[in-house]
């Protein structure tokens, strides 16, 4: 079997000090390979998000192995810049209210992700279009996202995830605010882009009407893995 | 793609309306400034207009301007006998509340024999005094339109000329009449006054009296010498208009500049705190999209541009606004307003430093935004 893309191994995160200490991940190991799209589960408190930023690069595990494609994050060899340049270049992001900038049309928000990366804006603007257009909407592309239904909103942001052929796409509640057909969409799309570019999908999920699109769902309580199925 | 002026663009009115609010703030601080510079101005104008090397005045006083000063008519003669000096006048200057059509109008006047020093170099309208007695050449602040009449003492004067800029350091309008009539009018006494110093013994007394005489000096003539020559004479001292200049900014108008400057300076720092308020809401607006930018890898430099660039912006469009509303203004205002291009750029400089230094406070908050914040805590 080959290197899995995400690997999490014995993490732990502790929140406060003392009396009002809070374990939000208790020796979690997790790992995520090529192709593969893993949900996340769990109730409110569970550690989900905590364990999300731990894999975004956003926060500090207090121990455990977290490596990226065979490579070892917070082990002090990466800087904050370092790791910025890992969430452009490697990590897609999702979010529930899409959080495309208001103030750019759909191909803007695309593009964005990759003129950040040093893609010069015309290259980024095209590559843009045409992730709209694999994604079905390409027609919206110079609308604004005020002007964007939660669906073809949610489209821009996953086309904006795919801007740079991301390995880790990670996507919290994607699916919270659209209707179970979209949803459906959705989650189609991400298994779609998985197998296509090889990448791996971490998906934080509460809607239990897309459980099934996933290849396995971890569940979590209480900052433990309750189950793996 | 430029993220600052997208985000201006998306929210255009609210910049607008954000931008015209600070261009009235700047708008009066620039005011204050061009007020100041007024102030500077109208001290040196008279002075500037008689284009004079050297100023003869009472002996142990600092006249005319700062102090009052009377010596007699005739040392213009002396002066213009002292080696350097090509040209001399007696001038006096007095401040009166002259009969308009219009109601009071508060004046300087300035008393000058006519192709001597002391009058202004040209008119903007009509002609220079000539011989006639009871001719006035008045500046454009007196509203004294050409032809028209104005009593000062028992007598009228007409206005044969008009100029433009002259004005006394307190503000007042310049008004240029022959030295004959301003003697009179300062130095003779009123008929019942007259009857009670002749029956004193003391005569009406004589009024070839003036506060200054003016020289012009010789190209390369060293207006301190003379000036050291003048005081051979006890009853004499002489200042260079060097010297009559730095008093006139230093000690006349003074208190008046450092009042303006102080405001001025209280205003530019009010302008910084409301900037800085502005960008700083400005920017926590942005709070969510600041999140994600850095969740999906902008830099700190991209982050501190969006914000940096918004203030830049913001006091630009203030600045232009506030610089628009002086000009639009200015000519309501009873003082000299002078904004020239020096203090335009200088204003423009400040105003820079002030959104650099506005935007500190909002750059900081901005990196400090977690991006975790984007994936909803």
């Amino acid at each position: 079997m080959s290197k899995p893309l995400v690997d999490l191994a014995n993490i732990s995160k502790t929140f406060g000090t003392g009396d009002t200490v809070v374990r939000a991940l208790d020796n979690v190991s997790l790992s995520v390979g090529a192709g593969e799209v893993v949900g996340l589960k769990g109730p409110s408190g569970s550690g989900k998000s905590t364990l999300l930023n731990v894999v975004a690069c956003i926060l500090a595990p207090d121990s455990g192995r977290f490596e990226i494609d065979g490579e070892a994050i917070w082990d002090g060899s990466y800087r904050i810049s370092d790791l910025r340049r890992l969430r452009r270049e490697r990590i897609g992001f999702i979010f529930q209210f899409h959080n495309l900038l208001p103030f750019l049309d759909a191909v803007d928000n695309v593009a964005l992700a990759m003129t950040l990366a040093g893609t010069e804006r015309t290259a980024a603007r095209k590559r843009a279009r045409e992730l709209l257009d694999y994604l079905q909407v390409g027609k919206r592309a110079d609308a604004m996202p005020s002007r964007l239904s939660g669906g073809e909103a949610q489209r821009v942001a996953i086309a904006r995830a795919l801007a740079n052929r991301p390995r880790i796409i990670l996507a919290d509640e994607p699916t919270a605010a659209l209707d179970s057909e979209r949803a459906r969409v959705v989650m189609d799309l991400l298994r779609q882009v998985a197998v296509e570019q090889s990448a791996a999908v971490l998906v934080v999920t509460h809607d239990e009407k897309i459980f099934d699109r996933f290849d396995r769902m971890v569940s979590l309580r209480d900052g433990r893995i309750e189950s793996a199925t | 793609m430029n993220l600052a002026l997208a985000d201006i663009r998306h929210n255009l009115a609210r910049f607008l309306m954000t931008s015209v609010g600070l261009g009235l703030l700047m708008g009066v601080a620039l005011a204050m400034v061009g007020i100041y510079q007024g102030v500077v101005s109208e001290a040196l104008a008279l002075s500037r207009s008689m284009r004079a090397d050297l100023w003869v005045v009472e002996s142990g006083t600092r006249g005319p301007f700062a102090e009052s000063s009377r010596i007699p008519g005739d040392v213009r003669e002396i002066v213009a006998r002292l080696p350097g000096v090509v040209a001399s006048g007696g001038i006096t200057l007095q401040t009166v509340e002259a009969a308009s059509t219009r109601g009071p109008l508060r004046v300087q006047i300035i008393g000058f024999e006519p192709g001597r020093p002391g009058g202004p170099q040209a008119v903007e309208a009509g002609r220079l005094l000539g011989g006639s007695r009871y001719e006035i050449i008045a500046d454009a602040r007196a509203r004294l339109p050409l032809g028209s009449t104005i009593g000062i003492g028992n007598d009228l004067y007409t206005v044969v000329g008009t100029t433009r800029g002259l004005v006394a350091s307190g503000g007042d309008p310049l008004i240029f009449m022959s030295l004959k009539d301003s003697q009179a009018i300062q130095f003779q006494l009123a008929p019942p006054a007259a009857r009670r110093a002749i029956a004193a013994g003391g005569g009406s007394g004589g009024t070839d009296t003036v506060n200054a005489v003016i020289a012009r000096l010789a190209d390369g003539a060293d207006a301190d010498k003379v000036a050291t020559l003048t005081t051979r004479w006890k009853h004499l001292s002489a200042l260079t208009d060097a010297e009559q200049s730095d008093l006139l900014t230093r000690s006349v108008v003074n208190r008046a500049r450092v009042q303006l400057g102080i405001f001025t300076v209280v205003l530019l720092f009010v302008s910084a705190v409301i900037i800085a308020l502005i960008i700083y809401t400005m920017t926590m607006d942005k709070l969510r999209e600041i999140a994600t930018l850095k969740l999906i890898g902008a830099t700190d430099g991209t982050i501190i541009g969006l914000v940096l660039q918004q203030a830049l912006i913001l006091g630009g469009t203030g600045f232009v606004s506030g610089v628009a509303l002086v000009f639009l203004v200015r000519d309501g205002f009873p003082r000299t307003v002078e904004l020239g291009p020096e203090e335009i750029a200088f204003m423009a400089l400040v105003t820079t430093g002030i959104c650099i230094l506005g935007s500190l406070l909002s750059i900081r908050a901005a990196l400090r935004i977690d991006p975790q914040q984007a994936l909803g805590g």
